[in-house]
């Protein structure tokens, strides 16, 4: 059975080239990068490399702005944790709703340990206001994360403008940049973002990378402790390997942005267009937001998402849900709800994401099967007879 | 992914009784589209015999949602409605080989929606909704009642919160419930609150308390803290919040905050009330 694979913002496939250029570093190219021999002063060089192709696809303005760390979780704990040791008379975080919960839980942890937290409502498109940011940020406020796009629904925040405000009083601005980075064109020198955390295996590099960038005048203590790599501001041996494999992942990239927007956009427009208009009782969430080119979250009513899963599963289609059975927690996506999606449709909801590797003849598949598991399992349902919506009665509720 | 048995997987790929069945003399519903799995369960019964003749059922839920249905009428089926009675969540699951912990609820879930139908049979066939046990709502998110949960637990044997919330769904949500599900937990096993004085801390007098928690942070906190250079003093006691100050070492230590909260907090809670907050004093 071929895989079709649409699950790309849970992680993407490595890409051939990407591997090819780490082989040697698990082979020949072992020395240690901060060696004082050639044999890690070449690796070194490499890491360097890679440096400079991930400060090319963020726009940055030097090279040395760019820390390679472990993952984007480690990036973005990284970064609030420096802003807030940074500045230690401000006590307060903002943040939005629909985080992911490497920030999400991760301000959660810092209020329990005595530091305020504002957390940005969505609007039923899944975009923040930012007049509420503009009022949530005062002197007190150490840090402002605002994701660049979001993981489920790929709604794109206007992280520029929120960074301006930010800026206005002295905070410092961070960005969760997982999901955009190499699927948005970003030009960092221009913006007043401070910091900006990335991820390896979102962008057809392996998992176990990720990258965080600081603005060069930007006050930052280090999360890990120890030796000097990275100029002392991520100890721990580099992960030579994985950092040149981030740097050939960020060199395609940019490359491959402009065909993100145009040939993946395509794909995904086709997709939701036809699943819309062959299955009733559905709905794109976040559809009237600008959004990433590659994400289509699709809510079918009355009909429950990991039931879904498992039969495209069959079909050898790989796609995620938002529903309260897959979301490892017995209700549904903290991103719909607070966009306030009602609940008969966030169970239903279906995550597909694509990559430039998924072609026409997957999305016709995919277009080909999905009307028939819909049908099915609202056979099975008690819901949805004749079209007739439930009452959204019933003690379910959020909290 | 869900370790599904592939006896799940049948029941959920080939569910079978899928529909209603247009003179069913017993029908029973149980949950909503709102909490994300609703059965609705039609029997035919002879009533002669009070045999089930036939059993089919609507699941709006997850797969072991509907192959928990399936199973269910499949179990039922040539039961008369005494046997049906009997039925209990566990022989649903078994009848599947067993389902994944988390996913217990499912087959509590079939279990309420025989019942229901029972019901409704002595009703004369009119749709009966399940109703939670009446009692007091201990988690707000799913409406589960105490009733429900001091049921579920005598009858499957659970033994901790996980369990309850496998089963229940109680603290599955915001999970502000917890502790009052282990209190109940506690009063059926026989389980003493953990080492608890026998007065509880906040009915002692001012005194009283002032020289449980100095002679706590004396015995098991300060000699910690001193291993590392640091030192502890009480401040101030307000209710069950109790304020201190770390000084030495700990005092310029980035960790402190932690070791408050993870260290003299939990201490505390432990050694005198779990209703105890620890807050470092301005």
């Amino acid at each position: 059975m071929k895989e079709i694979y649409m699950d790309n913002n849970a992680t993407s496939r490595v890409a051939d080239e990407v591997v090819e250029a780490m082989l040697p570093f698990f082979g020949e190219k072992y020395g240690n990068a901060s060696s004082m021999h050639e044999f890690g002063g070449q690796v070194q060089r490499h890491i360097n490399k890679a440096r400079e192709s991930v400060a090319q696809l963020l726009g940055a303005a030097d090279p040395g702005e760019i820390i390679f760390t472990s993952c984007g979780t480690e990036s973005d704990n990284t970064a609030l944790f420096s802003a807030l040791r940074s500045y230690p008379e401000r006590r307060h975080i903002v943040t939005t709703r629909v985080e992911h919960p490497a920030v999400l839980n991760t301000t959660r942890y810092l209020q329990s340990q005595g530091y305020q937290a504002t957390y940005l409502a969505v609007d039923g498109e899944g975009m923040i206001d930012l007049e509420e940011l503009r009022s949530a940020v005062t002197e007190n406020t150490a840090v402002v994360s605002i994701m660049h796009a979001n993981n489920e629904t790929g709604v794109i925040f206007p992280v520029e403008k929120a960074a301006e405000i930010a800026a206005a009083r002295g905070a410092v601005f961070h960005t969760d940049a997982v999901q955009s980075a190499g699927k948005l064109p970003l030009d960092l020198k221009r913006s007043n973002i401070d910091m900006l955390s990335l991820s390896g295996h979102k962008l057809h590099a392996p998992k176990g990378i990720g990258a965080l960038y600081v603005r060069k005048g930007t006050r930052f203590v280090p999360f890990m402790m120890g030796g000097h790599q990275e100029h002392g501001r991520r100890a721990g041996t580099e992960n030579a390997p994985y950092i040149v494999g981030l740097g050939k992942a960020c060199e395609l990239a940019r490359k491959n942005v402009e065909t993100e927007n145009t040939a993946v956009k395509a794909l995904r427009d086709r997709l939701e267009k036809e699943l819309l208009s062959r299955i009733s009782n559905a709905k794109v969430n976040g559809g009237k937001s600008p959004r990433l080119p590659n994400t289509a979250n699709i809510s079918f009513e009355f009909v429950e998402g990991e039931a879904i899963l498992l039969m495209l599963s069959d079909l050898g289609i790989a796609a995620s849900s938002g529903s309260a059975c897959t979301s490892g927690s017995l209700e549904p996506s903290h991103v719909l709800r607070a966009m306030g999606v009602p609940f008969t449709f966030a169970h239903g909801s279906i995550r597909f994401s694509l990559s430039v590797y998924n072609t026409a003849a997957e999305a016709d598949f995919v277009l080909g099967k999905i009307p028939a598991i819909i049908e099915r399992l609202r056979r099975i349902s008690p819901f949805g007879k004749n079209g007739k919506r439930p009452q959204e009665a019933g003690v379910c509720r959020e909290n | 992914m869900w370790d599904y048995t592939k006896k799940v997987q049948d029941h959920f790929r080939h569910p079978r009784n899928v529909g209603n069945i247009p003179d069913a003399n017993a029908v029973g519903e149980v949950g909503n589209m709102v909490c994300g799995d609703a059965l609705k369960l039609y029997l035919k019964v002879d009533e002669k015999t009070r045999k089930i003749l036939d059993a089919k059922f609507e699941t709006f839920g997850c797969a072991s949602a509907i192959a928990s249905s399936s199973a269910l009428t499949e179990v039922v089926k040539g039961m008369t409605l005494e046997e049906a009675a009997k039925v209990t969540n566990q022989q649903i699951a078994d009848y599947l080989g067993g389902l994944p912990e988390e996913k217990m609820h499912c087959s509590v879930m079939g279990m309420e929606a025989l019942e229901a139908a029972i019901k409704s049979y002595g009703a004369g066939g009119k749709p009966v909704t399940h109703e939670e046990p009446e009692g007091k709502v201990i988690c707000k998110c799913f409406g589960v009642t105490e009733e429900k949960i001091r049921k579920t637990v005598a009858e499957n044997r659970l033994r901790t919160v996980a369990d309850v919330t496998n089963f229940t769904k109680a603290g599955g949500g915001c999970g502000k419930c917890r502790g009052e599900i282990q209190r109940i937990l506690d009063d059926m096993l026989g389980n003493k609150p953990s080492a608890a004085p026998p007065k509880a801390f906040s009915q002692l007098t001012m005194v009283r308390k002032i020289h449980a928690v100095e002679e706590a942070l004396a015995r098991e906190i300060a000699p910690n803290l001193l291993a590392d250079g640091g030192s502890i003093e009480l401040v101030d006691i307000q209710g069950s919040v109790i304020k201190v100050r770390l000084a030495g070492m700990c005092r310029s230590c980035p960790s402190s905050g932690v070791t408050l909260k993870s260290f003299v907090e939990k201490k505390l809670r432990e050694l005198l009330d779990p209703a105890i907050t620890v807050e470092q004093a301005e």
